[in-house]
């Protein structure tokens, strides 16, 4: 037998809450602004755009640190397809929090749009002026959206499950409520 | 906690909590799902999106595919702008600097049918795109009627949908677009300038105003309402509008590119600054003749392209990208436009074989 850490480190935790708020907001701002005329669409576009940059940025932060620190062992009872499930959903998220911010900026590469962020301070294009490209892009930047969307609503059904129904310290090593104790695991 | 003490614990949970504790979750997943659906407007079926707009657009005849959803028929050009530096005491836009500045542009009649006779265009159009040495671009769409039709963009969509084709008749119904401005006095100044103001037969002599206001905002943060105007230096020459049918279908393009052989044509680009009171957000409304009018700098148009394989072809004149120094106003069409330009290019960019560029044959390139 041997004691683990049994939660995420602080650092950690204030990035996947912070991280949370940022890419709900961001998912509702993009499926907002796409559908409609009014002028609140001019907020939401110039919100877009540097919240999506500095979710890029914090997301290569995070994975840095999840590479150097790790994440607490799940439980040894849960059954193996979960485990899995568990394993493949976070290598998705992370997935998807460095992807749709590049894809998003190859887009407004390709479509030959200035990507301002504030004021004078734009990024520079990485990809050439090409309505193909742009189109590719543009597609399966909606697209992911909406699998983002979806595979964060699975993360919460899981969280939850973990926090109401199995109670097994899975949510508590990420929420960083409850009695701070170490988890016996492994057999 | 041991395991065995974790399994306890889901054993002191009776199948009614672990029902009701599945309900919840199932509660939350459903709200967050119906959340999101609704900020997509997928509850709100009535909700004016770009993609209604731009599909009562595609609908105007002809076939738009690949093509810009309005404006659909036109030619590129490019050019400089001169900057005589005037303008900088109201705005520290980079290319409001005396200076030259590169602008790819392009002419356009308001029309839904890329095949349209553009003489027969009543509002012709100028789009430019000016880029300063720092990578900043003013980019901007005018047209040449004095005021807009429309002050928002729900009239606008009622008077695309009376231009839509009535499959009945192959034709837009005549009577729906008189219905639309008999019902809608607000669009009286532009009915008026549309059957009063002479035709001509080209681009190059005609004014391209902003139409929609901006803020010109100064270096210490003092903020100006402005529209600005496109002047030609050429006087228009009237045609009646009778002769115009036998011109042929590429008129204005044939009259742009053998003016431009002749040599530059060229607009003054003239600022025209509100006083109090004066309307930011109805570009109806056009604003009285004597507010201060400040000349900012020239316009050269040096040479035209045809649109296929035209540099003007792949950007979108969206209004609202605009420099440090020049800022939206409350004018409600812009924030619709840039919308709507923006649906009509995520389409017309996935269509390019429905547009395809003239291949060119290998000794031709580079």
């Amino acid at each position: 037998m041997r004691v683990e850490r049994d939660r995420f480190s602080g650092l950690q935790q204030v990035l996947h809450w912070l991280m949370a708020i940022m890419v709900l907001a961001m998912l509702f701002i993009g499926v907002s602004m796409v559908s409609t005329l009014k002028p609140h669409f001019l907020t939401l576009i110039s919100i877009h755009k540097p919240l999506g940059i500095s979710i890029l940025v914090l997301a290569v932060l995070r994975l840095g640190v999840r590479m150097a620190l790790g994440a607490p062992p799940l439980p040894a009872d849960l059954p193996r397809t979960q485990a899995m499930a568990a394993k493949l959903s976070h290598v998705v998220l992370y997935a998807l929090l460095i992807a749709m911010p590049l894809i998003g900026w190859g887009m407004l590469s390709a479509g030959g749009y200035p990507i301002v962020l504030y004021g004078s301070f734009h990024l520079p294009e990485y990809l050439p002026h090409n309505d193909e490209l742009h189109s590719i892009l543009r597609t399966t930047h909606t697209v992911l959206a909406y699998v983002f969307f979806a595979t964060i609503l699975l993360h919460v059904a899981a969280a939850l499950f973990h926090a109401l129904i199995r109670r097994d310290g899975v949510f508590r090593a990420m929420a960083g409520i409850g009695p701070r104790e170490a988890v016996t695991i492994g057999r | 906690m041991s395991h065995d003490e974790n399994l306890a614990r889901h054993a002191a949970l009776s199948p009614f909590a672990v029902a009701g504790r599945l309900a919840v979750i199932g509660g939350v997943l459903f709200i967050s799902a119906l959340a999101f659906a609704y900020a997509g407007g997928w509850l709100t079926p009535d909700r004016l999106t770009p993609t209604r707009m731009v599909a009562a657009l595609s609908d105007r005849g002809g076939n738009p595919l690949g093509h810009r959803r309005n404006h659909s028929k036109g030619i590129c050009f490019t050019g400089v702008f001169d900057a005589n530096g005037a303008a900088s005491q109201y705005s520290v836009a980079p290319m409001l600097v005396a200076g030259c500045y590169p602008v790819i542009g392009r002419f356009a009649i308001a029309v839904g049918n890329p095949d349209a006779a553009d003489i027969m265009g009543r509002v012709k159009s100028m789009a430019v795109r000016i880029v300063s040495p720092d990578g900043q671009e003013w980019r901007s769409g005018m047209n040449n009627s004095p005021v807009f039709v429309v002050s928002n963009p729900r009239d606008f969509y009622e008077l695309t949908l009376a231009q839509d084709i009535d499959p009945a008749t192959g034709k837009p119904d005549p009577r729906a677009v008189k219905r639309f401005f008999a019902t809608h006095p607000a669009s009286a100044p532009f009915a008026e300038w549309s059957q009063t103001a002479p035709w001509t037969a080209s681009w190059a002599d005609q004014p391209y105003n902003s139409l929609d206001a901006f803020r010109f905002i100064g270096a210490g943060g003092a903020t100006h309402l402005v529209r600005w105007s496109m002047e030609p230096t050429l006087s228009p020459t009237p045609v009646p509008h009778a002769a115009l049918a036998s011109m042929g279908t590429d008129f204005l393009e044939h009259d742009l590119v053998s003016r431009l052989a002749n040599g530059t044509l060229t607009w003054r680009l003239v600022v025209t600054f509100a006083e109090p009171g004066d309307p930011s957000n109805d570009a109806t409304k056009a604003w009285p003749s004597d507010r201060k009018r400040v000349d900012v700098g020239t316009l050269s148009v040096q040479k035209a392209e045809a649109e296929a394989d035209g540099p003007c072809r792949d950007f979108n004149y969206d209004p609202t990208i605009l420099p440090t120094g020049i800022a939206v106003s409350d004018d409600p069409l812009l924030a619709a436009r840039s919308a709507a330009y923006a649906r009509s290019f995520d389409l017309r960019t996935a269509e390019v074989a429905d547009y395809p560029y003239t291949p060119r044959p290998a000794a031709d390139r580079p």
